[in-house]
């Protein structure tokens, strides 16, 4: 539907990124998985590479992509508290009725959630983290985060 | 003022709401314009346990936005549309809105997400060199739209972006300008001129429903399906001397208190206290208390299954003995044989103990009566369609006309009507201090819950003898209905005076 702005948004990635945010793959206008590095030295992401999965609905970018983290050869899961160990963020960014705006795009959010990792100093999953996972299968969009923590 | 401010006692008038009544209050005015400053002793049309109350369609809670809205706006000059954002914005508390604007106008504006200069018409606008930072549309010629905050997107975008909040996320008020970060308020205006009218139908619905969430005199009628408000003058401040039980249109009845279905004689707030425990007490709890004992050093509960009176928690290590509660050493030398009874230790374990089981065993006796109340409301139900098939079959079998056996409809509404009292009247009980006014409350349940269960008999009679019994039904069902109203009438004035003495903290 928005087939021109993710053209744009895609031309214009392959052109340039951020330090520390590399495209991966972009097969369709559907999926595309994009690399990320924290860039400081924070002892807890050192050396590590993740990947994000971005999905987009037809209604992108009125309504927010599904990004969550996934494992790959050499790509682990992040340990983050707002980060569940089955890769789905917690960030208010990347819900429809909370923080996401149509004017952010695949790199705003590369670049949100790549300081978000920057800025963290707790080695912890978020409290519940088992129970969470267990009840997966969800589509991270059907769940309700409750945004209670505006500091991490 | 409309008749309610009986109950606005003193401390109510100078509250923040003080300003609401003249909101509906033409509606209000209609049948009240006596003046009832003597008190309501003198209007006999009201039990003490009634309130006044209004019920509104769809149609004239807009009615009643738009004519605040044109208010404010006559007296602050400002047009319609910016008031109305800002009655939002303060929650319909016009008064405040007035004061403050009055004292700092350009402020409120900002703080409404209003800003500077707001009074032109919105329009679309072609722009050269545009490209639309959604969609990346860069065609000439495109139409093109911002609010005064002057982020422009095209008008496909924006439409799409107003039509995903207002339909995917029944967002009304607070809809903001796609920018990011952006704090401004998509106004009306701007919906109706971007969206169709099917979606632009939905935001008025949306915004008339914040309309009503936001007005403490109002309540939507939690009945599925059912489109009325209900206006009642009673606040959160007044529920611990008042239970407003309210009648919608669509037949449900409900407390507006707290939304909850009818729960008269019981204040709201013994209401939640009481669900709560009836949810915690579940049947495990009661087998626990029933076949357990706490480890009188760490509580931990203990089944005993065997064995000896020589207890030793395994959580603690506490070594007791069974029968005595008592601490095992003071046993000295007597196993397996508790013959100390009269030691003070082992005696303060016991009255522990048998405090919380009385307590329990006073829970219990209240919730089977409720319970069994909530049970037989239910049974009355499937009653009440079995009356139906009844008045049916009488009528051809007895050759009565319908009219002549609708007192078997009227009896069963009020046999469901008293064991929804009764029932609550147990939940209040259960909170109650034990005084002479218990007693004749007390005396009072009794009565209806007779009255109740002789009526409820005569039901179960079969169909060919209820000809017959016509006389005693409309007999018992007046006298009934009488006394669920003495019931009723004797807490709500010992509520009212604030005569009741709680175990339990009503506010």
């Amino acid at each position: 539907m928005y087939t021109k702005r993710l053209n744009r948004e895609l031309s214009k990635m392959n052109q340039s990124l951020p330090p520390g945010i590399s495209l991966h793959s972009a097969e369709d206008l559907v999926t595309w998985q994009m690399d990320l590095q924290v860039l400081d030295n924070n002892p807890i992401y050192a050396n590590k590479t993740f990947r994000l999965n971005f999905k987009f609905s037809n209604s992108y970018p009125i309504e927010a992509p599904e990004v969550m983290f996934v494992r790959a050869v050499d790509r682990e899961i992040p340990i983050h508290p707002h980060v569940y160990s089955n890769g789905v963020i917690c960030l208010d960014l990347l819900s429809n009725g909370n923080g996401w705006s149509p004017v952010q795009s695949v790199e705003s959010v590369c670049m949100s959630i790549q300081s978000m990792l920057t800025g963290n100093t707790k080695n912890e999953r978020p409290e519940g983290d088992a129970q969470f996972v267990l009840a997966a299968g969800r589509s991270p969009r059907d769940i309700r985060f409750v945004y209670d923590d505006p500091t991490v | 003022m409309s008749s309610d401010d009986e109950f606005m006692s003193d401390q109510m008038s100078d509250d923040a709401y003080g300003d609401d009544d003249d909101s509906l209050g033409e509606e209000f005015d209609e049948d009240d314009d006596q003046d009832f400053d003597d008190g309501k002793e003198d209007k006999p049309s009201r039990k003490a346990y009634e309130v006044d109350f209004k019920v509104f369609s769809d149609e004239q809670i807009r009615k009643s936005q738009q004519s605040q809205v044109e208010e404010v706006s006559s007296i602050l000059g400002l047009p319609g549309e910016q008031c109305a954002i800002l009655l939002r914005h303060f929650k319909w508390q016009k008064d405040r809105l007035i004061e403050k604007y009055m004292d700092g106008g350009e402020e409120v504006l900002e703080e409404a997400g209003l800003g500077q200069s707001y009074d032109t018409l919105p329009r679309l606008e072609k722009v050269r060199g545009f490209a639309c930072d959604i969609c990346c549309d860069d065609e000439r010629g495109l139409d093109t739209y911002a609010m005064k905050c002057n982020h422009r997107y095209c008008v496909n975008c924006f439409r799409q972006y107003l039509e995903s909040k207002i339909k995917d996320e029944g967002e009304a008020t607070r809809i903001q300008c796609p920018s990011e970060g952006c704090s401004r308020i998509v106004d009306s205006k701007t919906v109706d001129l971007l969206v169709p009218a099917e979606v632009d139908n939905r935001y008025k619905e949306l915004l008339n429903r914040t309309y009503v969430d936001d007005r403490p005199n109002l309540r939507w009628c939690p009945a599925p399906n059912c489109e009325y408000a209900v206006d009642c003058a009673v606040r959160p401040a007044q529920l611990h001397t008042i239970v407003p039980s309210v009648s919608c249109r669509c037949g449900h009845n409900f407390c507006f208190g707290c939304g909850f279905s009818e729960h008269q004689p019981c204040p709201c707030s013994l209401v939640k206290k009481w669900l709560k425990k009836c949810e915690d007490d579940s049947e495990t709890a009661n087998w626990i208390s029933a076949n357990t004992k706490e480890c009188p050093k760490c509580i931990s509960t203990i089944e005993k299954n065997g064995g000896c009176n020589h207890m030793t928690c395994r959580k603690c290590k506490h070594e007791f003995c069974w029968v005595c509660m008592g601490p095992w050493q003071e046993h000295g030398t007597s196993w397996y044989n508790c013959n100390r009874f009269e030691e003070k230790s082992g005696s303060e374990a016991r009255d522990q103990q048998a405090k919380s089981r009385a307590s329990l065993e006073r829970y219990l006796h209240y919730y089977n009566r409720y319970a069994n109340h909530d049970h037989s409301a239910k049974l009355d139900k499937d009653l009440y369609v079995k009356t139906e098939k009844k008045m049916t079959t009488l009528q051809s079998s007895s050759g009565m006309s319908w009219i002549e056996v609708q007192y078997l409809e009227a009896a069963s509404k009020v046999l469901q009507q008293c064991r929804q009292t009764l029932k609550w009247t147990y939940a209040f009980a259960f909170y109650l201090e034990r005084n002479n006014i218990t007693y004749i409350f007390e005396d009072n349940q009794k009565d209806l819950e007779m009255a109740v269960e002789q009526l409820s008999e005569l039901f179960e009679k079969p169909t060919d003898q209820l000809a017959n019994a016509k006389k005693e039904m409309m007999d018992k069902t007046a006298y009934v209905n009488n006394r669920r109203i003495i019931v009723l009438e004797y807490t709500a004035t010992g509520l009212a005076a604030e005569n009741w003495k709680f175990t339990v903290d009503l506010k």
